[in-house]
């Protein structure tokens, strides 16, 4: 009753294929695009920002890139944060080389960068596969981070090996440094989101997205259909670090302003990331949306409410969180292993019959 | 998802605006989780005892209580974030988040919001130079400052020469453990004793490659700048190859109970550095315990008073409740805002009757700020560990650094800072 | 020169050492991974938990103390004495058993049949619950832990060596007692798996779960059997690892060490383990100490995923993996 698709018909194929058959699933999505556009930024304030929106909306990009890899291509990959590392580096590089470039420009260069390092780490998937995939990827991660800690060339010298986003402006706006308005970081990351969200969406649904699925649910018998493995696995390595890339640079220029990088892109981010895909579902978009706000807003809740309302003691608190986070992930897996997403569509399938139960 | 989400917003809305009051609030952003653990709760325990004691015994500063509200940040710059964000908006007059990570990334943003950013014996070096840093202290000592104490104290051991000597840096593979690598680099060229560099990555559990590395090197000396587990294992480590521990020296971040506890006997010996005394034999203790301690009041378990992370903290706070006062004294108002907190931070003189009346004699440095200098004298004494009787006991007086080598590399740092993000010199 | 290539040597010797004591990780993976095809990540933390729960017992704490003095505002911290090494032992495996009963009921039970990847999200969640868990229960400060293992150089070695060789061999005597305990547990284990009948029904759910089930073996008696075997394991390597550099939440990172050594060693073979680990802590050993300076050091933690990688591009399945045979 609520939701249905009686009486939505298509009359050409363009209609038929659209990314929102359904309409009352369209009118959601452009009531969500116009909140997100037309009525947050004016909302937003420095915590809300830095908090929840903006960490909410980079890690929504880095899990949409690994769920291109892990979800839509089956490569399991633990390198999530030496690939956001190399987007970091990478965007620090050019916005301190060339100053004058736009930092828009220099997030996206960075993510090219990484998916060229994306697809020299993924060359081994063509031999290793599952499990032996994840830990080879780990190589990836603690090499790159090594590689940054070391070298002086990557941070320029400094005296801690820290780097620091300098102030750089779009439209005489801050997006970047210490001075920058909330809405600026949020829009910023949420413009990038958005068209990233929408070229994976495009991707996953057209000829490259259906070669990453044949490999997934069966290398061989893609394969002897005629797929290329080699191209296949590596346009994901590459399309997923792109991805990943750019939500190193924005979390390294937009988000924290100054990273460290064992500190910031070390292996938990890889778990978190993963997480993320798992918790909101594997081989989809929305899933990558709904596991990234899972997980970001999910703590900030938990300390709020217990420190903030229940007055706990930080640390106990803090354990506490520990707990409730692990075990809503098991009570989550044991419901419904495939996430978030499935949830959904559960939902919409009840919401459909609604009132009727069958 | 939206009404989930709608419903979580309302809630965390109502969870964060907790409202502000006229009090002093200083939000302690501290680390009682994850890896730093055991150097963030006695730390954090001292930092607030000391203020619950000025509440309990004094009614708070100037007559305005003071309001702590700890925050966990469990060493995570993401965290760290969450926590300033969380507590910039209700008036927090001053941060020390115990992390040289977390306070890199509050550099800047201090100086955006105008809040001051103390920080005692860690975070960026270079901060000592007011004229460019006008919203970071670090006084009394920073980290430049221990390499070259370190060095100052090995070259009255050897008589004024170091010349052919081998000292080995034993540090943490993070940008706090490569800060004194610059200043021991220089004092090398200068003294003529070459430098060994030995990383150990994070966490530092396993550091039997490192410690083969200075059994076969034999290094005269071995200096440490580690924290966390890397300490106690590095201790350990050194104990099981018979290295003298006499000749081993960390940082005052590698100089704790927690540190030299777990290797028992084989600690014995170990130095350290020291910016502060430690132990329980100064009189404010008998007020901790007559208000603090004894009245239930005292943070965390109540296991850490004395220690010597406690007695940092304590420190810190020390010199916190100085400045609340000093501001108040400037600005002739007890309800002071972040802004004049920093004039009090920039006027703040501490000396040793000062000290001495808070309880404190002989405690630390006496001290003076100003306009340029936000680092202090710099100084340092050297501990060392009795295993037997659990104890540090101080070995030298306040050793001097070595200014004629650090003034030319905190300004070289500074000024790059300053060029990258368009500071004018302040104080001309 | 003759020194370089006795040091060479004695880096290899602890090379060897420092593997045992991952191969002791690698171990308590190997057995649950073998038996119920689940990767288990929460074998770091279950060492910690392990460790701090001996530690507890020993020191006589009161588990929850800081909750039920947060809560009810009392002040308990210790029951008053403390418990002797030896049983305080015996009291965490019997906290181990009952933690594997309480994962297989609670958890295992429901995750029948999903898939890899879902499983080892779950134990994720079971480390991120058990951190936190035994962080309530104990506290997360720094505990030491002494059983009343050697330590420190051995020096009848050092001795002895210098006499023959001219160069004092560096050799840590807890290393000695891991590798003798190591020993003594892998052939515990072949006897155990080899002999017992409970320990071939294990075998026979590690070769196939449906024909056990057919032939009367009970998948979840097996289950919390291999989870209490794997908890007493990550004791083991917890008491281990714990007496070196005191129990606190680091420990749990030893899983990140145990890694490469499962994918060189092949995730289902126990000698494969036990060779990874020694392959693994003598080639980083190595190359730290001969290649390392060249390159600025720290190179421990990614060289042993590289040789790891290295050698599975010529054998994707580990050393001593099962054949990975693909059909359509």
């Amino acid at each position: 009753m609520l939701y249905r698709e009686a009486g939505d018909f298509k009359t050409s194929y363009g209609a038929d294929s659209q990314t929102f058959p359904i309409r009352f699933d369209r009118m959601r999505y452009y009531a969500v695009l116009a909140l997100a556009f037309g009525v947050v930024p004016f909302l937003i304030n420095d915590y809300w920002a830095n908090a929840v929106f903006v960490p909410f909306l980079i890690y929504a990009i880095a899990a949409i890139g690994l769920n291109i890899l892990t979800g839509y291509c089956g490569q399991v990959s633990l390198g999530t944060g030496g690939f956001m590392a190399v987007g970091a580096y990478a965007c620090y590089k050019l916005m301190t080389a060339f100053p004058e470039v736009s930092i828009l420009i220099h997030v996206l260069l960075a993510g090219g960068v990484t998916a060229v390092v994306g697809v020299l780490f993924g060359l081994p998937s063509l031999r290793i596969k599952g499990f032996y995939l994840a830990v080879a990827t780990l190589a990836a991660q603690f090499f790159l981070v090594w590689l940054f800690n070391k070298v002086p060339w990557f941070y320029n010298y400094s005296a801690s090996g820290q780097i620091t986003a300098p102030e750089r402006t779009i439209f005489g706006i801050a997006v970047t440094g210490a001075t920058t308005p909330a809405w600026a970081k949020y829009l910023f990351c949420l413009v990038l989101l958005f068209v990233l969200a929408w070229v994976a969406r495009n991707l996953t649904r057209g000829a490259i997205g259906r070669k990453w699925m044949a490999i997934r649910d069966m290398d061989i018998a893609a394969e002897i259909i005629g797929v290329n493995p080699l191209t296949t696995k590596l346009s994901a390595f590459a399309v997923s670090s792109f991805f990943i890339g750019v939500a190193g640079a924005l979390f390294f220029s937009v988000y924290l302003g100054a990273v460290e990088v064992g500190e910031a892109f070390g292996i938990q981010k890889s778990f978190l990331v993963l997480f993320m895909i798992i918790i909101g579902g594997l081989g989809s978009i929305f899933g990558s949306f709904a596991g990234a706000a899972f997980l970001v807003l999910l703590p900030v809740f938990l300390k709020n409410v217990l420190v903030g309302q229940l007055g706990w003691p930080t640390d106990l608190a803090a354990h506490i969180e520990l707990m409730i986070v692990g075990g809503l992930i098991i009570l989550f897996l044991i419901a419904e292993p495939h996430g978030l997403n499935q949830l959904w569509r559960v939902a919409k399938e009840k919401l459909r019959l609604w009132p009727f139960p069958h | 998802m939206k009404k989930t989400f709608a419903a979580l917003a309302a809630l965390a809305i109502a969870a964060s605006t907790v409202p502000a009051s006229a009090d002093l609030m200083i939000p302690n952003l501290s680390y009682r989780t994850g890896p730093y653990a055991a150097g963030g709760i006695p730390y954090a325990d001292g930092f607030n005892d000391y203020f619950t004691l000025l509440n309990e015994r004094d009614g708070g500063i100037g007559g305005e209580k003071v309001v702590i509200t700890e925050c966990e940040t469990a060493y995570n710059t993401e965290k760290g974030v969450e926590c300033y964000e969380a507590t910039k908006g209700n008036g927090a007059l001053v941060y020390n988040p115990l992390s040289t990570g977390i306070t890199y990334q509050l550099i800047p943003k201090v100086a955006a919001d105008g809040i001051p950013l103390y920080t005692p014996g860690y975070g960026r070096t270079s901060a000592a130079n007011g004229k460019v840093f006008e919203w970071v202290f670090n006084y009394p000592a920073n980290y430049w400052d221990a390499a070259s104490v370190a060095v100052k104290y090995l070259l009255e051991q050897n008589g004024g020469s170091l010349d052919g000597k081998k000292i080995a840096l034993v540090y943490h593979n993070s940008a706090y453990g490569k800060e004194p690598i610059r200043t021991l680099t220089e004092l090398s060229k200068k003294h003529g004793f070459t430098l060994v560099e030995v990383p150990v990555d994070h966490p530092g559990q396993e550091q039997k490659s490192q410690w083969l590395q200075i059994r076969r090197d034999k290094p005269d000396y071995v200096v440490m700048w580690g924290w966390g587990v890397m300490n106690a294992v590095a201790i350990q480590e050194a104990a099981n190859i018979n290295y003298p521990m006499e000749n081993f020296i960390g940082v005052w971040w590698s100089g704790s109970e927690n540190d030299v506890m777990p290797a028992g006997e084989g600690a014995n010996g170990y130095k350290s550095l020291a910016m502060h005394g430690t132990g329980m034999a100064y009189p404010v203790y008998d007020d901790l315990r007559k208000f603090v301690i004894d009245a239930g009041k005292a943070s965390g378990a109540g296991d850490q008073v004395g220690s010597v992370l406690y007695s940092r903290g304590m420190y810190a706070a020390l010199v916190i409740s100085e400045a609340i006062r000093k501001a108040q004294e400037i600005h002739g108002t007890a309800a002071i805002t972040a802004a004049q907190l920093r004039d009090g931070f920039e006027a703040l003189e501490i000396t040793e009757a000062r000290m001495a009346e808070l309880g404190l004699p002989n405690f630390g440095q006496p001290f003076a700020a100003s306009c340029e200098d936000h680092g202090g004298p710099g100084a340092a004494m050297i501990q060392q560990w009795d295993a037997a009787s659990k104890t540090w006991s101080l070995k030298t007086g306040f050793i001097a650094p070595d200014d004629e080598v650090l003034v030319p590399l905190v300004m070289e740092d500074s000024g790059a800072f300053a060029a990258e993000n368009n500071i004018a010199e302040r104080c001309n | 020169m003759p020194d370089t290539f006795w040091f060479a040597l004695e880096v290899t010797l602890n090379g060897l050492m420092a593997g045992v004591m991952y191969a002791l990780v690698a171990l308590g993976f190997v057995l649950i991974f073998k038996a119920s095809g689940i990767f288990n990540y929460a074998q770091g933390v279950l060492a910690l938990f392990a460790a701090l729960t001996l530690v507890g017992i020993m020191e006589g704490q009161v588990p929850f103390s800081h909750l039920i003095n947060a809560v009810f505002g009392t002040s308990l911290h210790h029951i008053g004495f403390k418990v002797p090494a030896l049983l305080a032992i015996l009291l965490t495996a019997g906290v181990m058993v009952i933690l594997a009963v309480l994962v297989e009921r609670y958890i295992l039970k429901h995750l029948v049949n999903q898939e890899p990847i879902i499983l080892f999200m779950a134990t994720i969640g079971l480390a991120y619950f058990l951190e936190g868990l035994g962080d309530v229960m104990w506290g997360a400060d720094i505990k030491t832990l002494d059983v009343g293992l050697p330590k420190g150089i051995s020096d009848t070695i050092e001795a002895t060596t210098y006499d023959l060789f001219g160069y004092g061999f560096f050799i840590d005597k807890l290393d000695i007692v891991a590798a003798l305990v190591a020993a003594l547990l892998v052939t515990t284990l072949t006897l155990f798996s080899q002999y017992s009948k409970q320990g071939r029904a294990l075998r026979a759910v590690a070769d196939d779960h449906q024909a056990a089930l057919s032939v009367g073996i009970s998948l979840r008696f097996i289950w919390v059997l291999v989870w209490s075997i794997a908890g007493i394991v990550a004791l083991v390597a917890g008491i281990m690892w714990g007496s070196k550099s005191g129990v606190q939440f680091s420990l749990s990172l030893i899983a990140l060490k145990a890694l490469p050594v499962l994918m060189l060693g092949g995730f289902t073979s126990i000698p494969g383990a036990i060779v990874g680990g020694l392959i693994i802590g003598m080639g980083e050993k190595l190359f730290e100490f001969f290649i390392g300076p060249l390159v600025g050091g720290a190179t421990e933690n990614w060289f042993a995923y590289v040789l790891a990688l290295v050698f599975l591009v010529f054998r994707p399945q580990g050393l001593f993996g099962e054949r990975i045979i693909e059909r359509v």
